[in-house]
C-alpha cells in the first residue's frame, strides 16, 4: 500500500505543478499584466509608464522565474534604488525593514499573495469561501448520493419494468437539464410571485450567516438534481448488468428471495462503478457551484472564482486554481483507494 | 423443513415443450421432450450446442427468464408438478431439493462475497439453522469435496482459488442441503482434462454417498459414459434417442446417434485408413426446422414423402429396457451394417526439416502486484524447447492450460521474441525478429488458425474482403481482379460456396467461420500453419469436417501443421508426432504410436487416463492427479511434474525434487524427460485397453 501511495502522491504533485504552471502562464500573459498595471497605477498611463510599473513590481523578469518566485523556490524579486539599498520586493511588506524580510515567499512558504480587489490575503479569502462552499457541497452530497443510488438500484433490479421506465425517464430528464435552467425554473416555481408559492428564498445570501431549510434548499436541490440524474443512470446500468450475471442466477437458484438477491448479492458488486462516478463528481461540483452560487448570490468558492476572473485578480485566481487542482487530485486518490476496498479482486490479486 | 418421503421417480418430464418469445415470432426451443430420472440414477443429456439441453435444465429449475415459457407438458418432481408452482413454493425447492452446478465456476460465484458466506447461506435459508451450525456444515462439505485447508478456503474470495477449486466449491454449494436432484450443466467444460477427471470422479463418488439423482448435461459422450447410467440424445429441440448407456452406445437405434459416434475420433480411427465421417450439412436454426424429422435433411436413410410427412413420435425399441427412438425407419435400417469405407488416402510422405527449434526459452517479467507495483517475478513460460518439424508433417503439441503452448506459438509467429535459443525457419534465424520486421515472405509462410472463429473475423467486413485483405498483405496477385480470382479459389479450397464471399461473418455458422479462418491462413501459401485448438470451439459433428479439411489441404500443399490441442483423441487421430508439454517443459516427444503406448512419461500417462473415451469397450486405468497445476510464476524445484507425480517414490534419493531430469532418448525419435530408471519405465502398463468383443 505504501509504495502505491507514494507513487500516486508523486504523480499528483507533478500534475499539480504542470497545471498550476498553465494557469500561471495564462493569467500572466502581457495583456493581463498591462490591465493590472492600469488598474493599479491609473488607467490613463502611457505604455512606457506601464513598462516601468511592471518592472518596479517584479513583473518584468522571465515567466519561468516568476513562476518559481510564486511557488517559493526562487528568491523573491527586489528593487534597489540608485545606491544599491533594497527598497521594495516581493517579500517586503509595506513599512517593513527590507533587512528582516524573508528571501523566499511563495505558495510553499504559505504566502499566497494579496488580492488586488479585496485587498486581503488570498489564503484568508480562500479559506473563508471554501468553507462556505464546503457546507454547500456537504448538503448536496447528503441529498444526492442516497437518492441517486436508491433510484439507480430500484430501476436496475428489474430492467425494463414499469418502475425502471419511469425512474429512468426522471433521471434522464434531470441529467439533461443544466443548473442554470433548473435553477431558474426552481426559483420561478418556488420562490417567485409567479406561482405565489414562495416556499423558499430565491437568494442564499443569508445562508452565509446561518443555514435554514428555507434559504438553502433551492441551491442544494439545483446542484443535486443534475448529479442525481448522472449517478442514477450509472447505478442503473451497473445494477442491470450485475442482475444478469451468472452468480445472481446461482443465488436465485439457491432459493434466495428476490429482496436478498438484490441486497446481499447484487448491491456490493453494483456499487463499484457508481463509486468512481461519485468521486468524479467532486471536481464537477466545484465547477457547478460557479453557476449556482452566482445565481443564488451565495459568496462561496465559485462566486470568488468568478469575481477574481472578472476583475483580473491574478493572485486570487491562481490561489483558486491551486485549490481546484488539489481537490480534483485528492478525490481521485480517494476514489482509487476506495475502489480497492470495494472490489476484493483488486485488493489481493 | 422436513423433506417428505417419496419413493416414485425423482423427476418425470412428460411431453415438455418450451418456447422463447421474441417480438417477431415464437421460437420453439424444446418440443415434446420426455424423460424420467429414478432415485439414485444419473441421466445424461447429450447434444450439440443449441439443441435445447440447457433449456430443459433451466425449465426444471423454472428459470427460463422473461422470454421463455413452458407451452406444454408437465415436469413432475417427486410427484409434484413444477410447472404450476408459485414463486414461493419454487424457492423452497430450489437449492434444497434441486441444486444446480454450472458451466463456468468463476462466473457462478459472487466475486464480492467470501466462499464461506455463500455456502452458509444455503442451510440458513432453507433450514433456518444458526450461523455456527451452517459454518460447521460448510466445513464438512468443503472437506467432502476434497479441498485442502477448508478453513482457509471458507475465508477466501472466489478469485483466490483456481478453476478446479472453484468448481469444487460450486459442487459443495449444491450439496449443502443434500438435494434429491442435482443438475449439472456442462460442469467441466471450462476445466483442464486432468482437473476434469478429478471433478468427475468426485461427482460420481458424492452422488453415491448422498444417494442423489443427477441430470448430467454434456456435449461430451465420453464423459456421459463415465458418469451416467442412462442417457438421452437431443437434436434440434427434440429427444431423438433415450435408453441405458449400454444400449445407446452399443446398439444405437437412431441415425443421428450413429452419425455422432462416427464423427468422433475413437481409438482405432486413423486419418488415412479409417477417416472420420462428418455429418453433412448444418444444424437447422430453431425457426427453420424442416417438416417431420428434424435430422432428415442430413440423414443417410432419409426417405422423401415419409420422413418429412409429419411429426414423428418416440418408438420403443423391442427387447430393450426403456429404450426409445424417434425414427420411423428403426425396424428397416440394418444398424450393424459396417461403415461404408469412406475414401481412404495414402499416408503422405514426410519431407525435410523446415522448422527447427533449439533450446528456445521465453521468460516474462511480471510485477507481483498489478495495482501496487512492487518487485517483479520471472515467469518461465518456455524452458529449453528443442524439436524439429518436417515438411508435410503434423506435429501435435499437447498440454493443459499454462503449459506454455500458446507462448510457444506466439514466439514462432513473431508476436513475442525469444529470450534465448534459436528458431530456424528454412535455416534462417527468426527468434528475435518481431513480426513487424519480418519479411512478407516469412510472415505469409508461417500462419495461424485460431481457436475461436467467432472472435477472429472482423464483424464489419465481408468474408471475401477479409481474404483479399490477407492476399494484399501477403503481396499475392498483381491486380485486384487477380486477387479476387484467388480469393474465390481459396473459398473452393475450404469447400465454401463462392457466394459466401459477399456474406458477413455473422451470417456464418461456427464451422463455416473456421473455414474462412483456414482460407485466410493459407492465403499466402503458408508452409507452416500453427493451429491453436482449431476445433475445440466447434460442435462435434462439425469438428470432423474441419479436421478433415485441414488434413486434405495439408496433403495437397505439403504444409507442416503444428496442431496445438488438449484433446488427446483428436491428436491420436491426426498427428504424426506428439510433443507433450508441462509447465513450460517438453516432457515427452515421439511419434504418435510411441507416445500413446508405454513407456510413458508419468504426466502423459495421467493425461491419457483423464481423457474420456466414448466407447464401452475401452478399459481405462484411472489415475487421478492430486492438486492443481503449479503456477508458472512459482514452479516447483527439480522436475516440474514432481508435485503431482505418482511415480516419484520410485526414484531414489529425492532426485526429482533436486534436479530437472535430462531429456533421455528411449527409442529412435522417442524422448522423455524423466528420472525413472529403464526398468521402471518398462514396467508401465498401457492405460487404455480395448476389450475383446
Amino acid at each position: 500500500m505504501l509504495p502505491f501511495l507514494l507513487k500516486r502522491i508523486s504523480t499528483m504533485i507533478l500534475t499539480a505543478l504542470c497545471l498550476t504552471f498553465v494557469v500561471f502562464y495564462l493569467t500572466n500573459l502581457p495583456p493581463n499584466l498591462e490591465k493590472l498595471a492600469k488598474s493599479e497605477a491609473g488607467s490613463r498611463i502611457t505604455d512606457d509608464e506601464v513598462a516601468s510599473w511592471l518592472e518596479r513590481n517584479g513583473y518584468a523578469s522571465p515567466m519561468i522565474l516568476r513562476y518559481g518566485e510564486w511557488l517559493g523556490v526562487v528568491p523573491g524579486w527586489t528593487t534597489a534604488d540608485a545606491d544599491g539599498t533594497v527598497v521594495a520586493g516581493r517579500c517586503i511588506e509595506k513599512g517593513q525593514d527590507p533587512a528582516t524580510a524573508a528571501r523566499f515567499c511563495g505558495i510553499l512558504q504559505g504566502d499566497w499573495g494579496v488580492s488586488s480587489v479585496f485587498k486581503d490575503d488570498v489564503s484568508k479569502i480562500i479559506g473563508v469561501r471554501l468553507t462556505l462552499t464546503g457546507i454547500l457541497m456537504f448538503w448536496v452530497m447528503v441529498t444526492m448520493v442516497p437518492v441517486s443510488l436508491l433510484i439507480g438500484i430500484l430501476a436496475g433490479m428489474r430492467e425494463g419494468s414499469r418502475l425502471d421506465r419511469s425512474l429512468s425517464t426522471f433521471s434522464i430528464s434531470t441529467a439533461a437539464t443544466p443548473e442554470y435552467v433548473s435553477g431558474v425554473i426552481l426559483i420561478a416555481i418556488f420562490a417567485s410571485s409567479i406561482t405565489g408559492l414562495k416556499w423558499f428564498k430565491g437568494s442564499a445570501a443569508s445562508a452565509m450567516d446561518g443555514i435554514t431549510f428555507e434559504n438553502f434548499f433551492l441551491p442544494v436541490l439545483t446542484i443535486a438534481l443534475y448529479g442525481v440524474g448522472q449517478v442514477a443512470r450509472m447505478t442503473r446500468a451497473s445494477m442491470a448488468e450485475v442482475m444478469t450475471a451468472q452468480y445472481i442466477r446461482t443465488a436465485r437458484l439457491k432459493g434466495v428471495s428476490f429482496a436478498n438477491v438484490v441486497i446481499k448479492h447484487a448491491l456490493r458488486n453494483a456499487l463499484i462503478a457508481p463509486f468512481t462516478v461519485i468521486m468524479l463528481l467532486f471536481p464537477w461540483l466545484l465547477n457547478g457551484v460557479v453557476i449556482v452560487e452566482t445565481l443564488f448570490s451565495y459568496k462561496g468558492f465559485g462566486w470568488t472564482l468568478v469575481s477574481a476572473a472578472g476583475n483580473n485578480d491574478i493572485e486570487l485566481l491562481l490561489g483558486c486554481s491551486v485549490v481546484a487542482v488539489f481537490v480534483v487530485l485528492i478525490t481521485q486518490l480517494i476514489s482509487d483507494i476506495g475502489y480497492v476496498f470495494l472490489n476484493p479482486r483488486i485488493r489481493i490479486s | 423443513m422436513s423433506k417428505p418421503d417419496y419413493d416414485g421417480p425423482i423427476l418425470e418430464i412428460e411431453n415438455l415443450s418450451i418456447s422463447f418469445f421474441t417480438r417477431l415470432r415464437e421460437i420453439p426451443a424444446v418440443m415434446d421432450f420426455s424423460c424420467t430420472v429414478q432415485p439414485g440414477e444419473a441421466m445424461g443429456l447429450v447434444g450439440e450446442s443449441g439443441c435445447g439441453k440447457s433449456t430443459v435444465a433451466l425449465a426444471v429449475m423454472r428459470d427460463l427468464g422473461k422470454n421463455g415459457r413452458i407451452v406444454g407438458g408437465t415436469i413432475k418432481f417427486k410427484g409434484r408438478d413444477l410447472t404450476t408452482m408459485s414463486e414461493e413454493e419454487l424457492r423452497e425447492i430450489r437449492g434444497s431439493e434441486i441444486a444446480m452446478i454450472y458451466q463456468e465456476p468463476m462466473a457462478s460465484l459472487n466475486p464480492a462475497m467470501k466462499i464461506g458466506q455463500q455456502l452458509m447461506e444455503v442451510p440458513m435459508i432453507h433450514e433456518g439453522v444458526s450461523k455456527e451450525e451452517a459454518y460447521d456444515r460448510a466445513l464438512e462439505v468443503v472437506t467432502d469435496v476434497r479441498l485442502p485447508d477448508p478453513e482457509r478456503i471458507l475465508k477466501s474470495y472466489p478469485h483466490q482459488l483456481s478453476g478446479g477449486q472453484q468448481q469444487r466449491i460450486v459442487i459443495a454449494m449444491a450439496l449443502m442441503s443434500k438435494p434429491a436432484l442435482l443438475i449439472l450443466d456442462e460442469p467441466t467444460t471450462a476445466l483442464d482434462v486432468t482437473v476434469e477427471a478429478a471433478v468427475v470422479d468426485l461427482v460420481k463418488d458424492l452422488g453415491k454417498k448422498y444417494g442423489t439423482s443427477m441430470l448430467f448435461i454434456s456435449h461430451n459422450l465420453g464423459l456421459v459414459l463415465e458418469v451416467c447410467n442412462r442417457l438421452c440424445v437431443m437434436y434440434s429441440g427434440e429427444a431423438v434417442e433415450t435408453g441405458s448407456i449400454k444400449d445407446v452406445f452399443d446398439k444405437m437405434q437412431h441415425p443421428y446417434t450413429q452419425a455422432l459416434f462416427r464423427s468422433i475420433p475413437l481409438p482405432g480411427a486413423d486419418k488415412n485408413a479409417r477417416p472420420l465421417v462428418a455429418i453433412p450439412g448444418n444444424f437447422p436454426l430453431p425457426h427453420e426446422r424442416p417438416n417431420g424429422c428434424n435430422f432428415g435433411p442430413r440423414c443417410d436413410y432419409f426417405q422423401a414423402g415419409r420422413c418429412d410427412a409429419g411429426d414423428i413420435p418416440m418408438f420403443p425399441v423391442e427387447g430393450h429396457d426403456r429404450h426409445d427412438t424417434r425414427c420411423l425407419k428403426v425396424a428397416e435400417i440394418d444398424w450393424n451394417a459396417p461403415l461404408v469405407a469412406a475414401k481412404t488416402t495414402e499416408k503422405a510422405p514426410i519431407g525435410d526439416v523446415v522448422l527447427k527449434m533449439d533450446d528456445l526459452r521465453k521468460y516474462y517479467e511480471v510485477s507481483a502486484n498489478a495495482l501496487f507495483g512492487g518487485s517483479t517475478k520471472v515467469v518461465k513460460a518456455n524452458e529449453t524447447l528443442s524439436f524439429e518439424a518436417h515438411e508435410g508433417e503434423t506435429l501435435a503439441i499437447v498440454g493443459e492450460s499454462g503449459c506454455g503452448k500458446s507462448t510457444f506459438a506466439k514466439v514462432l509467429m513473431g508476436l513475442e521474441t525469444a529470450t534465448s535459443g534459436q528458431i530456424l525457419l528454412h535455416n534462417h534465424e527468426i527468434q528475435s525478429t518481431p513480426i513487424q520486421e519480418r519479411s512478407t515472405e516469412t510472415v505469409s509462410s508461417v500462419q495461424m488458425v485460431f481457436q475461436n472463429p467467432f472472435d477472429t473475423l472482423n464483424p464489419s467486413m465481408t468474408v471475401g474482403r477479409q481474404i483479399i485483405r490477407a492476399l494484399e498483405i501477403f503481396g499475392q496477385g498483381n491486380s485486384d481482379e487477380e486477387r479476387h480470382e484467388r480469393m474465390l479459389e481459396l473459398l473452393d479450397l475450404v469447400k465454401l460456396p463462392r457466394a459466401f464471399a459477399e456474406r458477413m461473418p455473422r451470417q456464418l455458422s461456427g464451422g463455416q467461420k473456421q473455414r474462412v479462418g483456414i482460407a485466410r491462413a493459407f492465403a499466402g501459401g503458408a508452409k507452416i500453419v500453427v493451429a491453436d485448438e482449431p476445433v475445440s470451439a466447434l460442435d462435434v459433428s462439425v469438428q470432423a469436417a474441419v479436421t478433415d479439411l485441414l488434413m486434405e489441404i495439408q496433403r495437397e500443399n505439403r504444409t507442416t501443421l503444428l496442431f496445438i490441442s488438449h484433446d488427446l483423441s483428436i491428436v491420436r487421430y491426426l498427428s504424426d508426432r506428439v510433443m507433450v508439454m508441462y509447465l513450460g517443459h517438453v516432457v515427452e516427444l515421439g511419434s504418435t504410436d510411441q507416445v500413446f503406448a508405454p513407456p510413458y512419461h508419468p504426466y502423459t500417462e495421467a493425461l491419457l487416463s483423464a481423457v474420456p473415451i466414448a466407447d464401452t469397450h475401452v478399459e481405462k486405468k484411472r489415475i487421478v492427479l492430486e492438486g492443481d497445476i503449479p503456477s508458472a510464476m512459482n514452479p516447483p524445484p527439480g522436475c516440474p511434474f514432481q508435485t503431482r507425480c505418482r511415480w516419484k517414490s520410485k526414484v531414489p534419493g529425492g532426485l526429482c525434487e533436486k534436479e530437472v531430469p535430462p531429456f533421455r532418448t528411449l527409442a529412435a525419435g522417442h524422448q522423455v524427460k524423466c528420472h525413472l530408471s529403464d526398468e521402471e519405465l518398462a514396467s508401465m502398463e498401457p492405460v487404455i485397453k480395448i476389450a475383446a468383443e
